[in-house]
């Protein structure tokens, strides 16, 4: 039988429900919700705003005439209809979110306070910047704070997310070999075959040819196929650390020496900095370069994927190549140098519009703030030893994809221990849905077999760690049992069953169109 | 350390059952010299109320632009957004949520990506949306990266009335992988010089309308010179809310369109978090970049929704993917489409009409102050005027009274020889209060 949960769309009625259909298609507290577009919001607006005085007679044919096509809700179905669709996603506010490489901690809310003061979000990024003096000083402190947990000298704070940090680190390598006219010969950069896909994709943006590094069998770069692909012709290695099988590189001081010998630079992909944080510095290390996800590290929220904020903390030797813009203090008070041609004559351009993201600045000083240096350290500690936990906790009933020696703030799992069962890491994942879990990341990295990785964070509980480890355990034995059904079908207990993302790609529906034979004239 | 839930007992007994004797145990991968003995040299934890007395005594030292009569758009503009947009945003599932890769539980998010990419395909006038990009102007060099690649042509032909950060964000992607650009000078109505450039090796023509002097203009005729040379059209758009009065980029014949969401649900910020909305035909879908929610049904035949063509994306095709994206605004877009549906078509075109008749009383009274001249003919909220003086110093002598008069636009472009041209912007949230007090501010800076 159709239903009547979408309006305006016949539904496909062919699958096998498990339970009895309700007959209005919700689930009790989970009302299916039509789109705005399917509603009686035509003409309708939830916004009081005064009568316009006359017309815009001065726009002559300019003006737009025909209906554009944007329906309107009334403030209270606007709640409703968004606090009913918020009710069908998980969020860390509801329970573990273990994705791996994703960093899903707890966001505190007086993150959200301080960011909402009008004094940060109800100021223009070009207002004078004598009236912007404690905008430009919260950066300053920003900046102080990522330089030292860093070790490094220099902060482009610009960048708008991690991937927009690694572009902004090769730009500034690539800046430097311009500068010192070896860019037409160093062509190449090296990117371990574990490294995150943004990794290879940057160096190509910037016109890169992207040479893979080999792994050892324990999960880390190989030293001696790096070393022997270093030469006069590569700029740069991007190297994850952790990494993403959730492992420290051991050779880190040996890959950079090599590096540096070869006259190349040093990326480091800072993604996995809430590891390490307050307990060791990648100056140190040799880093030249290393964007910092602020959102993941130092907590901002996701928001459903964005927006994040990716400041590059960047040697010495790239310093003098950060793009614009960046705040310095004169003694007076405090700057903001917008043109690259203004000071230093080398900064390789602009990464964004305007200043970065200060909403998520402010958030994340009020994180590092809140911790402070030993609180840092703690968590560094905390991340790493729930990841171990989870590690030693499952390693007998599921398979360690590296079971010697520690993890970092990830433990990563491969499909071994389901070999003989027709389960694979996908149905698995699904079936941990319907025990209240979001799935852990899945098949990534690509160098591990139906790859687990799994990433507590060092806001969970050991109570909670517990519970979750107690429910992969039963899927486990589950899973080995042969109860395929569980796995096969599931989820059973989501808002929704599995989803064709097959169809969906292959016949690309991106936007709501009014139903043939519909007088809506959108 | 209010944040972390582990107890010294939890911390022993999880590592005895790790099979660890003390933490270090756990890091000894790290080489001994790299490892920190002592935390680093930074203030220790802070309790919540330390936290936010400090971080509300910086807040204090700046100008608030609700405080005060504010006039500065250039990209950035403020407008008044219903409470229950934030209120919204902040609900646990929607804020603490994350890129919806297991789409049978976060249908809300994808749901809301799915209505709008719908709102902003119709507000364009484009065939198809994605689910957004960091900002305006990254959204450009976006755009002109995917028109060369779409044209197989290597250069981008951008119009002077382009925002100069716009082209400066551009500039720094595009040149890194060879594409040309030629800029052309900054006029205030410069669209028109625009034809004459285009050649047979364009890839596109980047226009801006309303252009960074305000002007608006009807691109139909770049549209056509452009498709009749084989090139693409991207028409930029600093503020969304024009498009609620003016003809859709769509309608006058733009391929792709790069635009600034801020205005419509979020807040200034200083300039971020920021949406960029990016829009385009439907046969360049498999060429844009960014994250796209599609339609779909589940094993019970229910519609949902879930992200799609990720061929295209990084972590597929690694270094041949359309781009290095791997997120979008998520949060950003929700606050754009739940203003959105708040004000719907009838808020919209109010709202827009609105922002043109304050702009419009705010210029009438410049107009009337001697010596200051309109250089804008037709515009939506925004408006350039030429000073007797320098522009940045005499914004800077009204933000001494409490003033914040517009942007110079030395401040966009020092070196256009522009020393006195003042953008001008107003909106629905300008009082005429503040219109006669600048203006009267305005006419004495100038008379002294």
């Amino acid at each position: 039988m159709s239903t009547m949960n979408t309006v305006g769309r016949p539904t496909t009625p062919n699958a096998v429900a498990s339970k009895p259909e309700t007959l209005s298609g919700g689930r009790g507290l989970l009302q299916n919700e039509a789109l705005i577009f399917e509603g009686d919001g035509w003409g309708k607006t939830g916004v009081d705003l005064p009568e316009p005085k006359g017309s815009a007679s001065d726009l002559g044919d300019l003006v737009r005439k025909d209906p554009i096509g944007l329906p309107g809700l009334s403030e209270p179905e606007a709640m409703r209809h968004y606090v009913r669709l918020s009710q069908k996603n998980h969020a860390i506010d509801l329970a573990l979110y273990p994705l791996g490489s994703c960093t899903m901690k707890h966001n505190p809310r007086l993150n959200e306070k301080m960011a909402r003061l009008p004094g940060y979000s109800d100021i223009h990024p070009l207002q004078p910047v004598s009236t912007v003096q404690g905008a430009l000083e919260l950066m300053d402190q920003l900046a102080h704070w990522l330089k030292t947990l860093t070790g490094m000298p220099a902060v482009a704070l610009s960048p708008k997310a991690g991937a927009h940090g690694e572009l902004c680190g090769l730009m500034a390598i690539r800046a430097a070999h311009e500068a010192s006219g070896q860019h037409e010969k160093r062509r190449k950069v090296l990117v371990p075959t574990s490294a995150h896909g943004t990794n290879p994709a940057t160096a190509a943006f910037v016109g890169y040819t992207v040479v893979e590094v080999a792994q050892t069998d324990d999960g880390r770069v190989d030293v001696a196929d790096l070393a022997s692909k270093l030469g006069d012709d590569v700029a740069a290695i991007m190297v994850t650390n952790p990494n993403t099988c959730g492992l420290f590189e051991r050779d880190i001081l040996e890959i950079s020496r090599l590096t540096h010998e070869a006259g190349a630079y040093f990326y480091c992909d800072g993604a996995n900095f809430n590891a390490i944080v307050g307990r060791v510095r990648p100056g140190d290390l040799g880093v030249d370069a290393m964007h910092i996800n602020l959102h993941k590290t130092f907590s901002t929220p996701h928001g459903g994927g964005g927006p994040g904020s990716g400041p590059v903390v960047l040697s010495a030797a790239l310093a003098p190549f950060a793009p614009a813009p960046w705040v310095v203090n004169d003694g007076d008070g405090f700057n903001l140098v917008e043109r690259a041609e203004d000071e230093a004559a080398q900064a390789f351009g602009r990464m964004c519009a305007f200043n970065g993201q200060m909403g998520m600045f402010v958030r994340a000083l009020s994180y590092m703030m809140s911790h402070g240096s030993d609180g840092l350290r703690q968590v560094a500690e905390d991340a790493v030893l729930n990841a171990n936990y989870i590690k030693a906790r499952l390693s007998d009933v599921m398979s360690a994809a590296f079971p010697d020696g520690p993890c970092m703030h990830e433990a990563l799992f491969d499909d071994s221990w389901l070999k003989g069962t027709d389960i694979t890491t996908l149905d698995f994942a699904k079936a941990m849905i319907d025990e209240g879990f979001h799935p852990m990341t899945m098949y990534f990295p690509l160098v591990v077999h139906g790859a687990m990785l799994i990433e507590p964070t060092e806001t969970e509980s050991k109570a909670e760690l517990d519970r979750f480890i107690h429910a992969m355990r039963l899927l486990a034995e589950a899973a080995k049992a042969g109860d395929s059904e569980r796995f096969k079908g599931a989820p059973f207990h989501a808002p929704m069953r599995r989803l064709d993302e097959t169809r969906a790609a292959r016949s690309p529906r991106l936007r709501w169109t009014a139903p043939e034979g519909s007088n809506i004239a959108a | 350390m209010r944040y972390l839930p582990l107890t010294p007992d939890d911390r022993t007994a999880m590592l005895a059952a790790i099979g660890a004797k003390s933490i270090d145990d756990l890091f000894v991968d790290v080489p001994q010299s790299a490892r920190l003995a002592e935390p680093v040299d930074l203030p220790r934890v802070a309790g919540e109320l330390e936290v936010e007395r400090a971080l509300k005594a910086l807040a204090g030292k700046n100008t608030v632009a609700g405080d005060v009569p504010f006039f500065c758009g250039a990209g950035a503009y403020r407008h008044h957004v219903p409470a229950t947009v934030d209120h919204v945003i902040q609900r646990s599932e929607f804020l603490t949520s994350y890129t919806p890769y297991q789409p049978e539980i976060a249908q809300g998010t994808l749901q809301y990506l799915y209505e709008f990419q719908t709102q902003v395909a119709n507000l364009t006038g484009m065939d198809v949306a994605n689910a957004s990009l960091y900002d305006g102007s990254t959204a450009m060099a976006e755009g002109v990266l995917m028109a060369t690649r779409v044209t197989r042509r290597n250069k981008a032909v951008i119009s002077g009335g382009v925002h100069p950060h716009y082209v400066a964000a551009t500039e720094t992607v595009v040149h890194a992988v060879g594409v040309e650009t030629q800029v052309l000078a900054p006029a205030v109505d410069a669209e028109a010089d625009v034809i004459a450039q285009i050649g047979p090796d364009t890839a596109c023509v980047v226009v801006q309308t309303p252009n960074v002097f305000g002007t608006a203009t009807d691109v139909t005729r770049i549209a056509e010179a452009a498709h009749a040379a084989g090139a693409l059209l991207i028409v930029v758009v600093t503020e969304a809310v024009s498009m609620g009065l003016l003809k859709s980029p769509g309608e006058m014949g733009a391929d792709i369109v790069a635009a600034e969401g801020q205005s419509i649900g979020n807040a200034l910020n200083y300039g971020g978090p920021y949406i960029g909305l990016f829009a385009c035909r439907e046969k360049l879908i498999r060429q844009m970049p960014g994250r796209l929610c599609g339609e779909t049904v589940d094993a019970d035949g229910q519609r949902g929704f879930v992200l799609t063509l990720s061929t295209r994306e990084q972590h597929i095709r690694r270094d041949k993917a359309t781009s290095n994206i791997c997120t979008n605004s998520g949060l950003c877009s929700l606050a754009f489409t739940i203003h959105m549906s708040l004000l719907g078509e009838t808020g919209l075109r109010r709202m827009a009409l609105l922002n043109h008749e304050k702009a419009l009383a705010t210029r009438d009274a410049l107009a009337a102050i001697p010596g200051v001249e309109i250089l804008t003919g037709r515009f939506f909220n925004e408006f350039a005027v030429r000073l007797p003086r320098n522009a940045a110093e005499v914004v800077d002598a009204l933000a001494a009274h409490r003033i914040l008069a517009g942007v110079p636009y030395s401040r966009l472009a020092p070196n256009a020889g522009m020393d006195d041209v003042l953008l001008v912007c107003a909106t629905e949230t300008t009082l005429d209060a503040d219109i006669k007090i600048l203006a009267g501010a305005l006419a004495k800076v100038l008379a002294n």
